[in-house]
């Protein structure tokens, strides 16, 4: 029979579209904010002289963001065209605002971890020289890549959120947090792997600080009534539950295996693995609540009518 | 109309925006419907009831327009005293004649002239070449001293026959019989008339949902009569308007491509009724009758005088011997039916797709496999010229590709866009269309290929003495030749020779009046005189609306004359005055002493409303100033015709020949007039009284998409027309997708005694179940698009299909038939023809069974 | 930064840039007079050489082509509405069928020719990352197919689900609103294509007038939900470049009841974003303030 398309949907089809992006999408978040947090690490070590934490940092910031840019070119539809994000800067389009985070950071961050080849470089000679010219503009520069680091890590959050895909739009003031935590997760969860235990103490730190923000924002996402629905159901679901139980035992393992290198390089993978998850459960659910009508017309209608009751009511 | 006309429909949409009331009468919920005011559901092949119920309703509530009636139609014309009507003679009128299954028709004459009355065998010969109508259209003669009686009392009388006859058709009658609600059917009865009148008309537009029936022409003869009654006809937004199909398909009635008629309806001569040239100009003309047709000897000699030029002379009858005779029945069903008998051995196919859009499928192709050669000429490779290696025959193994001896050549054909010419539409208005494109690679006009064909032919034949090539061979062939390869025939030639020129000057005809009947004048189609008037193709003529008056007349050119409106005297009341300052048309200036108004008037210019001829004058003379209907021989509009149809004088309501219903008015069931080819490759679905209608216990009814074109070559073939209906469905309701274990989108398969075919089911609630004297009627709907050639393909509708005809024009019945619906795919290869078999053996036509065209009441067969 | 962000309420292409812009055009498909022939959607691939769509039969009445689409500009929506109440004609006795057909209103077939809206605020413009997307000066909104990277922003950014991205092409298209033929001063092709002119093209403040006094007149008339959806300014996109009169809700022919533009909550997207970073600033702070292990 043809279907009585009931008062809400024309036969059920999506009212917005669910976003075409593939799986680059969500790998593209995780590993700009693996950057991000990493060249946090970084700094941080810099500063307070823990060398091996700020080679594992510049180096995974700049690994991350390499990977993060061949993400986000490989899901372009005309990949060739990248450059011409590079036309215009548009403060209306997180995406134009991000590609310019993401040129600035990668100004910095490759500096930053090109210094770490200075011990390498022959003492004498014009390499010698650039031995030791590398170390003071690499300090330079990762100072400039941590600035940006928490605009990369965040803006992604925009992004999403900058949409018609309910869940995402619905969820803006908390998917910020869950992105800096994650960030912070993984960069940590880097630097637990690439330092030995001596050195991981600021980094078993900011995993905890990053896993506490990444769990509680996950929490409020998932909270949200109908509209974090599709976070709980289905893929999406799962992703983020299996993420959550990652997170909890990268945390645990941080925090009671700081004596152990091996059981810090675990903790650290399963942060990884736990952000890793976050993502593509944020993406999932996102773009489960687009294909659904449900999650488009009915917080719509809920809004009018309370439009309406405030109008009737003044 | 939404769905198939929706450019013209927009005018309806027009109208419904300045208030006009738009009702939609259909078996099903279209997209016309969905915009209508009103939509009434029903039965397919009731509208005769529905139609008599809303005369019994004009005549019984004195709702016609009296004035109009008396003066402009045959209502108080008295009738023979031996009529007998279907209400007396349950389903038959007088003078029915078993043996030739046709009507006497001196009974149905007005007093006094029962001996001009067709005899049955007469008019059961003139089924066999559709001839009856043609009669209509010249009118039987009539004397002055037929009876009269104004104040309509006579029993006799028109009017009160008319009312007779249709006091059945009670509101409870159109329920029971159409499963039409009465208060819906009233509603339209009350729209209908209070739209007609003095101040208001109303239009009647009808198309093939109307015409292919048994009885289709009575279908419009219900409508016509409605509108004469209300005084709908010669007024400015009246009339009953066939919706047309193909282009020109007005045109290719009017320059006929049927066989029974030349140009300009004159009729084709038949070998025995028409043995010399005066025997046929008399039949067409009617020495001594009153009417325009009476001058039909120049228009013939001018025709012929086209046709073969200085070859044509008095002596030689002006080549009457040279033009082909009818023998009988050439209908294309009898020539589909003759191929598979081996009596003709090749065929043209010029811009038609059998194999798909005619009734019974298979014996079309059957049929065209069985020829020695056939041309198609197509825009693109149909199924009726691939059906030799991958028709459903293949598959059951009727047709084997090696074994088909049929020599099939495709030649590719010009569309409209790519080639110059004219089309003729509903209105009889010519419009020229430029070329737009060249064709592409090898394909051809139709004017090319049959200049060249004919000039090839003639080459060949050129020495030839045989009489028989002498027709060939005298032909005018003359036409210019131009376009980028030099040889186009000119279309402007063409179409100053169908208009008509002096023959010693050339100088163009600028009416038929001007048509002489010695020889002085050629021109190819009488009607179309004047449409290059001046030597200036007036077809092409384009002046917006807003430049000239409503009527524009200067768009394009109507026939005759350039006249709009026919019998537009009808729009001025007996003295001349329009019937009413709104609905001003054509009137009498009695101080110019002449007709005039917005149109052409459809009159003699200088004929006063007071002229009354005298007691012997004939032809045009003998048309009276307030005659308005100046063929008929009468000048009325007839209610009630006495002659011409083969079927009866009065519409009546006769059940499909395939119906599940058994005919609740009289014992006769269907058409008893009808034309059937019974033969056992055309057997049809039993019907009440019959035993086993049971076996094929539902109504299908199929008819148009608009995302698609007919038989679906220039649709199925185009991908933004494929994509929007990809797939052929049926629509059933959701009452019987549970009675038959339907499911939505699943497959479904349908029978009847020819065949099965499959379609994917769309349960909707836009069918809908009827009542039908207290059971229930379930109707599906099938769309008859669909063929094995194209984008999208699938089971051809036309299949299910058996040929039975309307007697008068002998269009096949492919509106509603008898079948079963069941769930899923249908067999395949010879699985298929036993699955067919074990229904027909169910339903008792195992062997040479067939309804009697009389019906007995006991179970016949 | 709302206000600039959504600036040029009244006139977008002036506010684009345009100096001297042709009064604001679009559409007002009228749902009332459509006869779902779907000439809007054939004109439209004609003109554009849109490609097809696939030939899948879809089981949603006469619609087969399921929504707008990189290959469908102009998508006719049908819905089947049966009377209410439904009553079961082969088992209901004969005075109960009647006094349904009585009692309830008709069987409705709701059609509707779907296109891009050319929002005021569209959504789609304002985050195309690459200036592919632009407001033209005759304020509709256009994705210039030479510059387009395919990155797919524009599409879950819409808000009525218009803009797609084609298989295969990787660029995203959607209805142009025939920029070419306005340049030359045509009607678009789908507009002049409708017979029953449920598309009207137009200047759109007339054509608000217009739509107004027919929703008037269909009230006077008793179709008494007859409503326009798109027309009013005040709307979370600022209104729409073509609006539509409605017979049902929004919803029920596939549209979103509220549509609102995402630029509308970007500034307070961007302050959470940036308390969030704040917070992570300190974290990392914080994680390296602890101490020396
Ligand atoms: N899109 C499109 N347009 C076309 C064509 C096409 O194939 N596609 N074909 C052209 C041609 S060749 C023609 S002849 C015209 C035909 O134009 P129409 O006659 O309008 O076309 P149909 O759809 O065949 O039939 C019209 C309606 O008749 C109904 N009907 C069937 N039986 C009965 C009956 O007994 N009584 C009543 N009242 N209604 C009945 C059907 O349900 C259908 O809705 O269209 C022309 N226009
Ligand atoms: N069951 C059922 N059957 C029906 C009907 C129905 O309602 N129900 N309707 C009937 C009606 S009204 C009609 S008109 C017929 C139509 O039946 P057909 O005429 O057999 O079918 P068409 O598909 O219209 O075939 C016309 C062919 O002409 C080709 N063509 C187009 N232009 C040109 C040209 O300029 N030159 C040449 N040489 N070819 C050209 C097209 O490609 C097409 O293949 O079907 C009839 N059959
Ligand atoms: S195809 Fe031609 S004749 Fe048919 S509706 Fe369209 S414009 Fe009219
Ligand atoms: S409807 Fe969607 S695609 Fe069209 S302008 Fe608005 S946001 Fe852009
Ligand atoms: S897909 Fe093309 S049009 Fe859409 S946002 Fe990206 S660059 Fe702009
Ligand atoms: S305006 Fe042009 S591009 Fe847009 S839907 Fe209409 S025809 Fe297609
Ligand atoms: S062309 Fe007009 S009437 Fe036809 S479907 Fe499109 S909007 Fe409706
Ligand atoms: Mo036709």
């Amino acid at each position: 029979m043809v279907p009585a398309a009931d008062f809400r949907s024309y036969y059920g089809r999506p009212v917005v579209k669910p976003p075409v992006w593939k799986r680059d999408i969500p790998a593209y978040l995780f590993t700009g904010g693996l950057a991000a947090g990493s060249a946090l690490l970084a700094a941080g070590a810099q500063f307070t002289g823990r060398p091996a934490l700020r080679r594992t940092g510049r180096v995974s910031a700049l690994g991350a963001l390499a990977a993060s840019t061949y993400f986000l070119i490989n899901d372009l539809g005309r990949p060739e065209r990248f450059h011409h994000m590079l036309r215009v800067a548009k403060p209306t389009s997180p995406m134009s605002t991000g590609t310019w985070i993401l040129a600035g950071f990668g100004a910095t961050a490759g500096p930053a971890a090109l210094a770490e080849v200075a011990p390498l470089l022959p003492e004498r000679g014009p390499l010698g020289l650039l031995r030791r010219a590398l170390p003071p503009l690499g300090a330079t520069a990762g100072i400039g890549a941590a600035a940006l680091a928490p605009a990369l890590a965040t803006y992604t959050a925009v992004l999403l959120s900058d949409t018609a895909t309910p869940s995402w739009r619905a969820a803006y003031p908390h998917l910020p947090v869950v992105f800096a935590g994650s960030a912070l997760a993984s960069g940590a969860g880097a630097g637990l792997i690439g330092t030995p235990v001596a050195q991981a103490g600021p980094a078993r730190r900011m995993a905890v600080c990053g896993a506490a923000l990444e769990l509680y924002g996950a929490h409020q996402v998932e909270s949200q009534g109908l509209l974090g629905e599709p976070y709980r159901q289905g893929r999406a679901g799962r992703l983020l539950r299996a993420g959550r139980a990652l997170t909890a035992a990268g945390l645990a393992g941080a925090v009671l295996g700081r004596h152990s290198r091996v059981a810090s390089a675990l903790s650290g993978a399963s942060l990884l693995a736990a952000s890793v998850l976050t993502r593509f459960g944020i993406f999932e659910g996102g773009v489960a609540s687009a294909k659904d009508p449900k999650y488009t017309v009915v917080p719509q209608r809920e809004r009018l009518a309370r439009r309406q009751a405030a109008a009737d009511g003044s | 109309m939404a769905e198939a006309h929706p450019v013209g429909f927009q005018w309806v949409m027009e109208a419904k925006s300045r208030g006009a009331t738009v009702i939609h009468v259909d078996p099903r919920y279209t997209r016309t419907s969905a915009v209508a005011d009103m939509y009434v559901p029903v039965r397919a092949g009731a509208d005769i009831a529905f139609l008599g119920g809303v005369i019994n309703y004009i005549l019984s509530n004195e709702k016609d327009f009296r004035e109009y009636v008396l003066a402009y139609t045959n209502a108080s014309t008295v009738l023979s005293e031996d009529f007998q009507d279907t209400e007396d003679l349950d389903g038959l009128f007088s003078g029915y004649d078993p043996e030739h299954g046709a009507y006497d028709q001196s009974s149905w004459m007005y007093a006094g002239r029962e001996h001009e009355g067709r005899q049955a065998e007469q008019s059961g010969q003139e089924r066999e070449t559709a001839a009856g109508l043609r009669a209509e259209s010249h009118g039987p003669p009539i004397g002055h001293d037929t009876e009269k009686d104004p104040t309509l009392a006579h029993p006799r009388c028109v009017y009160q026959v008319l009312k007779r006859h249709y006091a059945r058709y009670t509101p409870e009658v159109v329920e029971r019989l159409c499963g039409v609600p009465t208060s819906d059917f009233l509603r339209v009865c009350e729209a209908w008339t209070a739209n007609s009148g003095r101040e208001r008309t109303s239009a009647l537009v009808y198309s093939v949902g109307w015409t292919q029936h048994s009885v289709g022409v009575q279908y419009i003869r219900a409508g016509a009569i409605i509108q004469l009654l209300l005084g709908n006809m010669g007024r400015p937004g009246g009339g009953v308007m066939a919706l047309r199909g193909h282009a020109s398909i007005q045109g290719s009635t009017d320059i006929p491509t049927l066989f029974n008629l030349l140009p300009g309806y004159l009729q084709m001569p038949h070998h025995r009724q028409h043995p010399t040239f005066d025997k046929w100009v008399d039949a067409l003309r009617h020495p001594g009758q009153k009417g325009f047709w009476s001058d039909a000897r120049a228009y013939a000699i001018s025709l012929l005088k086209a046709y073969w030029g200085e070859a044509a002379t008095a002596d030689n009858d002006f080549g009457y011997g040279w033009l082909p005779r009818l023998t009988g029945d050439h209908g294309t069903y009898r020539q589909v039916l003759d191929m598979i008998d081996g009596k003709i051995k090749g065929y043209f196919l010029l811009g038609q797709n059998p194999a798909v859009g005619s009734a019974h499928g298979r014996a079309q192709r059957l049929g065209m496999a069985n020829l020695d050669w056939l041309v198609v000429r197509d825009l693109f490779m149909t199924e009726s010229a691939t059906f030799w290696k991958d028709g459903p025959e293949i598959a059951t193994g009727e047709i084997v590709t090696e074994q088909c001896g049929t020599e099939v050549f495709f030649l590719p054909a010009a569309s409209h866009v790519e080639k110059e010419g004219t089309f003729t539409q509903t209105q009889r208005l010519l419009q020229w269309r430029e070329k737009a494109v060249d064709p592409p690679g090898d394909c051809r006009s139709e004017l090319w290929f049959m200049y060249h064909l004919g000039r090839r032919i003639r080459d060949r034949l050129a020495s030839s003495t045989a009489p028989r090539d002498q027709a060939i061979l005298r032909l005018t062939w003359d036409y210019r030749l131009h376009g980028e390869r030099g040889d186009e025939p000119s279309a402007e030639d063409v179409l100053r020779e169908i208009n008509g020129y002096e023959v010693d000057t050339g100088t163009p005809l600028s009416s038929y009046t001007q048509m002489k009947a010695d020889g002085s004048t050629a021109g190819g189609c009488w009607i179309y005189t004047g449409v290059y008037a001046d030597g200036v193709n007036q077809a092409a003529r384009r002046k917006p609306g807003g430049e000239q008056s409503w009527v524009a007349p200067e768009w394009g050119w109507a026939w005759p004359s350039n006249r709009r409106a026919l019998y537009n005297r009808a729009s001025a009341d007996p003295d001349g005055k329009p019937w009413s300052e709104r609905k001003k048309y054509v009137w009498w200036d009695p101080e110019a002493g002449s007709w005039t108004g917005h149109d052409v008037p459809d009159f003699e210019k200088g004929k006063d409303p007071s002229y009354r001829p005298d007691a012997d004058a004939t032809g045009v003379d003998a048309i009276a100033g307030d005659d308005p209907f100046i063929m008929q021989g009468d000048g009325k509009g007839w209610l009630y015709v006495p002659s011409g149809l083969i079927d009866g004088p009065l519409p009546t309501h006769y059940e499909p020949v395939e119906s599940t219903v058994r005919n609740p008015l009289y014992t006769q069931q269907a058409n008893p007039t009808r034309k059937v080819y019974d033969r056992s490759d055309n057997q049809l679905n039993p019907s009440p009284p019959q035993q086993h209608a049971e076996v094929f216990p539902y109504v299908f009814c199929t008819s148009r998409l608009t995302e698609h074109h007919t038989a679906g070559g220039m649709s199925r073939t185009l991908a933004y027309l494929s994509e929007l209906q990809p797939h052929m469905f049926v629509e059933v309701s959701p009452a019987l997708a549970a009675e038959r274990g339907l499911e939505h989108l699943g497959w479904a398969h349908v029978v009847t005694a020819r065949a099965a075919i499959e379609a994917r089911v769309m349960i909707t609630s836009r069918l809908r179940p009827l009542r039908i004297d207290d059971r229930i009627v379930h109707q599906i709907w099938l769309p008859y698009h669909w063929g094995g050639q194209g984008l999208v393909t699938g089971d051809s509708v036309n299949d299910l299909i058996g040929i039975a005809l309307d007697p008068n024009v002998l269009i096949q019945e492919s509106k509603v038939g008898t079948c079963d619906i069941r769930p899923g795919r249908r067999p395949t290869g010879v699985e298929l023809l036993a699955y067919v078999e074990a229904y027909r053996k169910r339903a008792g036509m195992s062997g040479d069974r067939y309804a009697s065209m009389l019906t007995k009441d006991e179970h016949d067969g | 930064m709302t206000d600039d962000l959504l600036d040029g309420l009244s006139d977008p292409a002036r506010a684009a840039g345009w100096a001297d812009a042709p009064p604001r055009v679009g559409f007002f498909t009228d749902t009332s007079v459509c006869i779902g022939c779907k000439a809007c959607e054939v004109a439209c691939k004609e003109w554009n050489a849109v490609p097809d769509d696939g030939f899948d039969l879809l089981g949603t009445s006469y619609d087969n082509t399921g929504g707008l689409s990189a290959n469908s500009w102009r998508h006719v929506a049908f819905v089947e509405q049966p009377a209410l109440p439904p009553v079961d004609p082969v088992s209901a006795p004969v005075d109960a069928l009647a006094a349904a057909a009585e009692a309830t209103p008709d069987f409705r077939w709701l059609m509707m020719s779907d296109v891009c809206k050319h929002c005021t605020h569209a959504g789609c413009l304002d985050v195309c990352p690459t200036g592919a997307l632009f407001r033209t000066e005759f304020s509709t909104v256009v994705v210039q197919e030479d510059i387009c990277n395919g990155c797919g922003y524009c599409i879950p950014a819409c808000p009525y689900g218009v803009i797609d991205q084609r298989a295969g092409d990787g660029r995203a298209w959607k209805c142009t609103m025939c920029y070419d033929r306005l340049g030359d001063g045509l009607s678009p092709a789908c507009a002049t294509a409708c017979p029953t002119e449920s598309i009207q093209f137009g200047e759109l403040s007339r054509l608000r007038e217009k739509a107004e006094r027919r929703v008037a007149t269909l009230r006077e008339q008793g179709v008494s939900r007859a409503h326009l959806y798109g027309a009013d300014p005040d709307d979370g996109v600022g209104g729409d470049g073509a609006f539509f009169l409605l017979l049902d809700d929004p919803e029920v022919y596939g549209l979103p009841p509220d549509p609102v533009v995402g630029t509308r909550d970007l500034p307070a997207m961007w302050k959470r974003a940036g308390l969030a970073a704040l917070a992570m600033a300190a974290a990392a702070v914080v994680s390296f303030a602890g101490g020396r292990r």
